[in-house]
C-alpha cells in the first residue's frame, strides 16, 4: 500500500473516538448538579483564574528544542547517504555537530538550561 | 533463507487475488481498505486492553501481590469489565472549559498513536504501509500526541491539568531529541529509513550486536528517552498522582479518559516495537553471521513470534522501570536530557560516523 492510504488510518482513528463518544453519550446516565461541573481541586471550589501567565522555564526549553529538532531533521538525510559518501560526509558531520554542540554549550553557559 | 510458509505476503496476495477475481477493481480496493481498517481497529483495542492487564499483573508480581484474578480466567477479562464500566459512565462537561478543544484532545491523541501503527512491520510481509521514510514517519507522527496532551491540559481549566500538561510538554519535546538521535544511529548503519529494509539488513545479526559499542549506547539512550517520551515512570511527573491527581486528564471522565489511557499504553507498544525493529531485528530471527545450520534452525520459529517476543520483552523492561525507580523532579528530568543524554547522543553520532567510515562493524 502507498502513503496515500495513511488517510485511511486517520479516518479509522477519528471514527473510533467519535463512535465511542457518541455511543457512550447515548447509553450513559445524565444528571445535573451545579457542583459536579466544577473543575477538580481537592474537592473545594477553585481559587482564582486558571488561564494565567505560566513559568517562563517551559518556554525556554521549548525554544532550544525547536533549534535542535530542526537540526535532527537535517541529520536524517545525511544518515541515509553516510555509507556511500564516505570521508567527505564524515568531515561535514564533524563540523556540523561541532557547531551544534557549541550552540548547546552557549545556551548552557548563558543559563538557559537552568530551571527557574 | 527464511521459510516462505511463515510469510504473510502469500496470504495477503491470495486475499488480494481472490477479491479481484469476483469484484470490480474499485470495489476490491474498497473491501481491502475496510478489512485493513477493521483488523487494525480490533488489534488496537485488544492490544490496549491486554497491555493494561499486563501492567497490573507485572506490578502485582513486583510488589508481591496477586493482581486481578476474579474476572475471567486469571483475571484476563478484568480490563474488558473496566472498559464496559468506563463506557457507561457519564461524560461530565466542565464549566468554563474550552469545550471545543476539550473534546478535540482525545481525537488527536488517539489519531497520533493509531497512525504510527500503520508503518510498523509486524511480521514478514505483514505491514500496512511500507514507507521509504518509515522510521522518520513514525517519529514525526508519534510526537504529534503531545499537541493533544497540551490541548487537554489547557482546555480543562483546571490547575492540576495545566501544570501536568506543561510538564508533559517540556518533557516530551526535550526527550524527542535523544530519541531521534539514537534512532539515527541505526539509520547510519543500515543506510536507509525504510523499516522493511532495516529489518532485512539484520539478516546476519541484529544491529545491537553488529554495531557493538556505539549501537549499545544508542539503545540505552533510546530506552531512557523513550520511557520519558511516553510519560511513564520514573518520568511520569506529568501525571504524578500524589501531587496532580491525574495530570493533564484529571477533568476527563468516562470513555474520554479511557482514550488517554489507551493511547498511553499503545504508545508504549509503539516505542517497544521500534526498539525491537531497529536494534533487535524486528521479525528477523536470531542469526549469527554465516552459521547457516544455526540460522536455519532459528528460521523454524515464525517471524511474528520473534517480533512480539522482542516487543513484549522491551515492554516488560519499561514496566519494570516504573515499579523500581522513584519519580524524578522536573529540574532533574530536564538536566538529565540536556546535560547528559543530548551531548552523549551527539558524540555518539560522531563515533558512529567514524565507525561506519572505517568499516569497524560487522557487515
Amino acid at each position: 500500500m502507498n502513503g496515500e492510504f495513511l488517510i485511511l488510518f486517520f479516518v479509522v482513528a477519528v471514527a473510533l473516538v467519535g463512535g465511542a463518544i457518541v455511543f457512550a453519550s447515548l447509553i450513559a446516565p445524565r444528571s445535573v448538579n451545579a457542583q459536579k461541573f466544577e473543575p477538580y481541586e481537592c474537592g473545594i471550589p477553585t481559587e482564582g483564574p486558571t488561564w494565567i501567565q505560566f513559568s517562563i522555564g517551559y518556554y525556554m526549553f521549548a525554544i532550544i528544542y525547536l533549534v535542535f529538532d530542526v537540526e535532527t531533521v537535517f541529520l536524517y538525510p545525511w544518515g541515509v547517504v553516510m555509507k556511500s559518501m564516505g570521508l567527505r560526509s564524515f568531515i561535514e558531520i564533524v563540523i556540523f555537530i561541532f557547531i551544534l554542540g557549541f550552540g548547546l554549550l552557549y545556551a548552557w553557559k548563558k543559563g538557559a538550561l537552568k530551571w527557574v | 533463507m527464511l521459510l516462505e510458509i511463515f510469510s504473510f505476503s502469500t496470504l495477503t496476495a491470495n486475499i488480494d487475488k481472490s477479491l479481484h477475481a469476483w469484484m470490480a477493481p474499485w470495489l476490491a480496493v474498497v473491501t481491502e481498505l475496510v478489512i485493513i481498517g477493521i483488523v487494525f481497529l480490533l488489534f488496537y483495542a485488544v492490544l490496549g486492553l491486554f497491555l493494561v492487564y499486563l501492567e497490573r499483573k507485572v506490578c502485582a508480581i513486583i510488589q508481591n501481590r496477586i493482581g486481578p484474578n476474579r474476572v475471567g480466567k486469571w483475571g484476563l477479562l478484568q480490563t474488558v469489565a473496566d472498559f464496559i464500566k468506563l463506557i457507561t459512565k457519564e461524560l461530565i462537561p466542565i464549566r468554563n472549559a474550552d469545550s471545543f478543544l476539550f473534546n478535540l484532545a482525545p481525537f488527536i491523541v488517539i489519531a497520533a498513536s493509531f497512525m504510527a501503527m500503520a508503518a510498523i512491520p509486524f511480521a514478514k510481509g505483514l505491514h500496512a504501509i511500507d514507507l521509504n521514510i518509515g522510521i522518520f514517519y513514525i517519529i514525526a507522527v508519534s510526537s504529534l500526541g503531545v499537541v493533544g496532551i497540551l490541548i487537554a491540559g489547557w482546555s480543562s481549566n483546571s490547575k492540576y491539568s495545566l501544570i501536568g500538561a506543561m510538564r508533559s510538554g517540556a518533557q516530551i519535546v526535550s526527550y524527542e531529541l535523544s530519541v531521534g538521535l539514537s534512532l539515527l544511529a541505526v539509520v547510519v548503519f543500515a543506510g536507509t529509513m525504510q523499516l522493511s529494509a532495516i529489518v532485512e539488513s539484520q539478516a546476519n545479526g541484529w544491529w545491537i550486536f553488529k554495531g557493538h559499542i556505539p549501537a549499545l549506547i544508542a539503545f540505552i539512550i533510546y530506552l531512557i528517552a523513550s520511557t520519558a517520551e511516553i510519560n511513564r515512570g520514573p518520568f511520569d511527573l506529568a501525571e504524578a498522582e500524589s501531587e496532580l491527581t491525574a495530570g493533564f486528564h484529571t477533568e476527563y471522565s468516562g470513555i474520554k479518559f479511557a482514550f488517554f489511557f489507551l493511547a498511553e499504553y499503545i504508545n508504549m507498544f509503539i516505542v517497544a516495537a521500534i526498539a525491537a525493529t531497529m536494534f533487535f531485528g524486528g521479525w528477523m530471527p536470531f542469526h549469527i553471521g554465516h552459521w547457516d545450520a544455526f540460522n536455519r534452525v532459528m528460521d523454524y520459529i515464525p517471524s511474528v513470534v520473534w517480533f512480539f517476543g522482542k516487543t513484549f520483552f522491551i515492554i516488560y523492561l519499561i514496566m519494570w522501570f516504573k515499579w523500581t525507580f522513584p519519580r524524578l523532579r522536573i529540574d532533574q528530568l530536564l538536566n538529565l536530557e540536556w546535560k547528559y543524554l543530548l551531548p552523549l547522543s551527539l558524540m555518539n553520532i560522531v563515533i558512529i560516523a567514524f565507525v561506519v567510515l572505517m568499516g569497524w562493524y560487522f557487515h
